[in-house]
């Protein structure tokens, strides 16, 4: 029996779950860092964060659309597996379960799941519970000897003069991982290392990363010019918090962000913006992933308005 | 290394039929000529059932500006003037002719000598192109004598002939370039002198090393030789303009706009035919070829040949085969009648596995902007795609849908398995539709 269907006759090698299953092994070796500084507490909150997404996402897909499941695309698995980078691991585990459903359930399959949602899910999540658990979310466990249990951003948002009291081995100690934080906010290096793989296999490109990275460093920069006593260092603040983890895994979810390269740059230079606006003036020490979440808000006005490129 | 500025895609290639020399098929017991085998009007027959008629003897003449005559492509009787079936299984207007022999018309020269020197002013060149029936050779058919003729108001520069073949598994122009190079480069001189342009570019793509260094040692007179960065669809007319000569046809503009007037290898080689030696266009070189087809060639055969025959002298339609393709794999036609004949756009038949070629299940799409980054006319498929959906016709009127050249680079990128093209032609057509009829209202 032949086939008869308009062209093209070929298909590339992509697919959804090739896409998503990149991603996954692109947070894998930060995953492994987090587990062997901070101890198994982190493995127990990624495996039930992770777990909790799918599970959602399955009973939702079975008993409320009646449809098959869609648990083979990978996306709950990385909802859940950011989900559990961007909440402390000393978090108790029935708070995870909350976060998750509120990803699944009200961030992605309220708007009909994978490709609908407008806001990325894993952030939903995370911002649900910093504001519902302020306590559990903002507490980390000491790492490193060196500093107390605040964060970087907590420290120098909290503590007065704090520009001239950090240690000399502090750019080192953010950009390897040995600072508290957030599991995922913890290790630039190993998250850089997931960024470069995803470029490399095209899964996605350098403009959003970069311009987002370089909007923060840029801005922070000029104020730290302008007075270094009070403002921090700008690699400070690319390294500190969730700015590599924001800028190369949540402000690239495809589904939450800009369609062409134009777009992508004004969305990245606007989480940028907002980041230092946060992190800087605003009452909360960290502002990424409000930033992002406001521009994916943002980003269905971008791709009505910026088109990319035209051939002629 | 040059190539076009947005877009496209570097895919494997598939060229099983590179070194294979090209191979002339016995001439046909019958065969099955189209009237309207080129872009505009159907020619007009002019032989009943009955007649005898040599090879190179016109069965139809053009009917009109934008149409080109027929020949036959074998001596014999006509047995029917009655349509016939294409490959889609759509009867169109057919001349079907029993062979009797193999006698040419006289004045054809069927001789190998290469013939270098033409005296002949640029309108004879464009009469005896016209004459001669010779289309765009590269599956597009428009007729080579309108492309030739310069509208008032514009001017041609240079003459960019694509020797790319960028579509994967075809290969008959890289065989015409590496066996008639001399030819190729004299084909190229007559086109100059017709266009009254000194400069010649032949753009082709560097998978093709072999024919990129035998044409650049034997090229002069304005001739040069452009290798191009491998890149799907590099073939097309725009983009092969703009990454030869970084000019940009404007949209809805033609292609003379950039000053380039674009021909095809094998047209290049058919006006060669034509002028030096009086041939009409008669026959050509189809590439049948396959992974799973265990012998496939590059094929010299006479056009109204049934394809049938042409997948017979390759072995034969493989077991696996789901789809026969009437040209390559990403533009080309599936048949559901093989029994067509071949026809002067005929590049390639192609046969695919069904796990080549069936389209997996369709998934929701996730926003990766993937087909936007592809599409080398910068628009933006996922859009046009949701439009025609939706039918919002002049939304995608706005949104540039006419200057899709349906090249399928969303469809094969997009990892959602979406038909984005499927539903973009449907809308394309819908949107040119509404186009027209606003200017007849006019």
């Amino acid at each position: 029996m032949r086939v008869i269907s308009p062209s093209p006759h070929l298909h590339g090698p992509l697919s959804t779950e090739i896409l998503m299953r990149d991603v996954v092994i692109a947070l894998v070796p930060a995953f492994i860092f987090t587990v062997v500084t901070g101890g198994l507490q982190a493995l127990f909150v990624t495996l039930v964060s992770v777990a909790s997404c799918m599970l959602f996402e399955w009973l939702i897909n079975s008993y409320f659309f009646h449809r098959p499941n869609s648990l083979t695309d990978w996306s709950a698995v990385i909802t859940g597996t950011l989900l559990a980078f961007n909440l402390p691991q000393s978090i108790p585990l029935w708070i995870v379960v909350v976060g998750a459903a509120v990803a699944i359930g009200i961030a992605k399959m309220s708007y009909g799941g994978i490709g609908r949602n407008i806001f990325n899910p894993a952030l939903v999540g995370r911002v649900f519970l910093l504001i519902s658990f302020p306590v559990q979310m903002t507490t980390f466990p000491v790492q490193a000897d060196a500093y107390s249990g605040a964060t970087p951003l907590q420290f120098f948002k909290f503590v007065p003069n704090a520009a001239s009291m950090t240690p000399d081995n502090y750019l080192m100690d953010l950009f390897i991982g040995f600072v508290p934080g957030s599991m995922g906010e913890i290790s630039a290096l190993l998250l850089l290392l997931g960024g470069l793989y995803l470029i490399i296999r095209k899964v996605i490109t350098w403009h959003i990363p970069v311009f987002t990275l370089g909007t923060i460093f840029v801005f922070t920069g000029i104020l730290w010019l302008i007075n270094p006593e009070i403002y921090a260092n700008p690699l400070f603040h690319i390294l500190a918090g969730g700015a590599i983890l924001g800028s190369v895994f949540m402000a690239t979810d495809y589904v939450t962000s800009p369609m062409n390269v134009r777009g992508q740059i004004i969305y990245a230079i606007g989480i940028g913006v907002i980041t230092v606006l946060i992190r800087v003036w605003g009452s909360y020490p960290e502002g990424m992933s409000f930033a992002i979440l406001i521009m994916n808000a943002a980003t269905p006005l971008i791709n009505k308005y910026i088109h990319p490129k035209r051939f002629a | 290394m040059k190539t076009f500025r947005i877009g496209g895609f570097h895919g494997k290639d598939y060229k099983l039929t590179g070194d294979r020399a090209i191979e002339q098929m016995p001439v046909p017991d019958k065969v099955v000529i189209f009237l309207s085998q080129h872009i505009g009007a159907p020619a007009v027959c002019n032989v009943a059932k009955g007649d005898k008629v040599n090879v190179g003897t016109l069965i139809g003449k053009a009917g009109g500006f934008v149409s080109a005559n027929i020949h036959s492509s074998v001596s014999g009787t006509v047995v029917s003037v009655d349509p016939v079936a294409d490959g889609s299984g759509i009867k169109k207007p057919a001349v079907t002719i029993e062979v009797e022999g193999d006698q040419w018309e006289e004045g054809i020269d069927r001789s190998e000598n290469l013939i270098p020197e033409c005296n002949l002013d640029s309108k004879e060149i464009i009469d005896k192109i016209s004459d001669a029936g010779i289309v765009g050779m590269g599956g597009a058919t428009f007729p080579t004598q309108v492309k030739l003729s310069i509208p008032p108001g514009s001017k041609a520069e240079c003459l960019i002939v694509n020797g790319v073949e960028c579509e994967p598994y075809l290969t008959a122009d890289h065989r015409v370039m590496l066996e008639k190079s001399d030819e190729i480069l004299v084909g190229c001189k007559i086109v100059m002198k017709a266009l009254g342009v000194d400069t010649c570019y032949i753009g082709i793509e560097e998978n093709k090393k072999d024919a990129i260094k035998l044409l650049s040692s034997k090229a002069d007179g304005g001739i040069s030789i452009v290798p191009l960065r491998m890149r799907y669809p590099q073939g097309g007319e725009k983009q092969l303009i703009d990454a030869v000569i970084n000019r940009q046809v404007p949209s809805g503009g033609l292609p003379i706009a950039t000053g380039a007037v674009v021909q095809n290898i094998g047209t290049i080689f058919a006006i060669y035919e034509a002028v030096q030696k009086n041939k009409p266009l008669v026959e050509r070189i189809v590439t049948v070829t396959g992974c799973y087809v265990s012998n496939p060639k590059n094929l010299k055969v006479r056009i109204g040949t049934s394809i049938s025959e042409l997948i017979a002298a390759v072995g034969g339609e493989p077991d696996n085969t789901a789809k026969v393709i009437n040209g390559g794999p990403m533009m080309g036609r599936a048949m559901s009648n093989v029994e067509a004949p071949v026809t002067k756009g005929t590049s390639g038949i192609l046969m695919l596995s069904a796990r080549d070629t069936v389209r997996e299940k369709e998934q929701a799409c996730i926003s990766c902007a993937k087909c936007v980054s592809a599409c080398p006319m910068g628009l933006e498929p996922y859009l046009l795609y949701k439009l025609s959906y939706r039918r919002l016709y002049p939304d995608m009127e706005s949104e540039k849908v006419t200057d899709c050249i349906e090249c399928g680079c969303c469809a094969y990128t997009c990892p959602a398995h979406l038909p984005l093209l499927d539903y973009i032609r449907v809308g394309k057509a819908e949107t040119m539709k509404i186009i027209k009829s606003r200017q007849i209202k006019k």
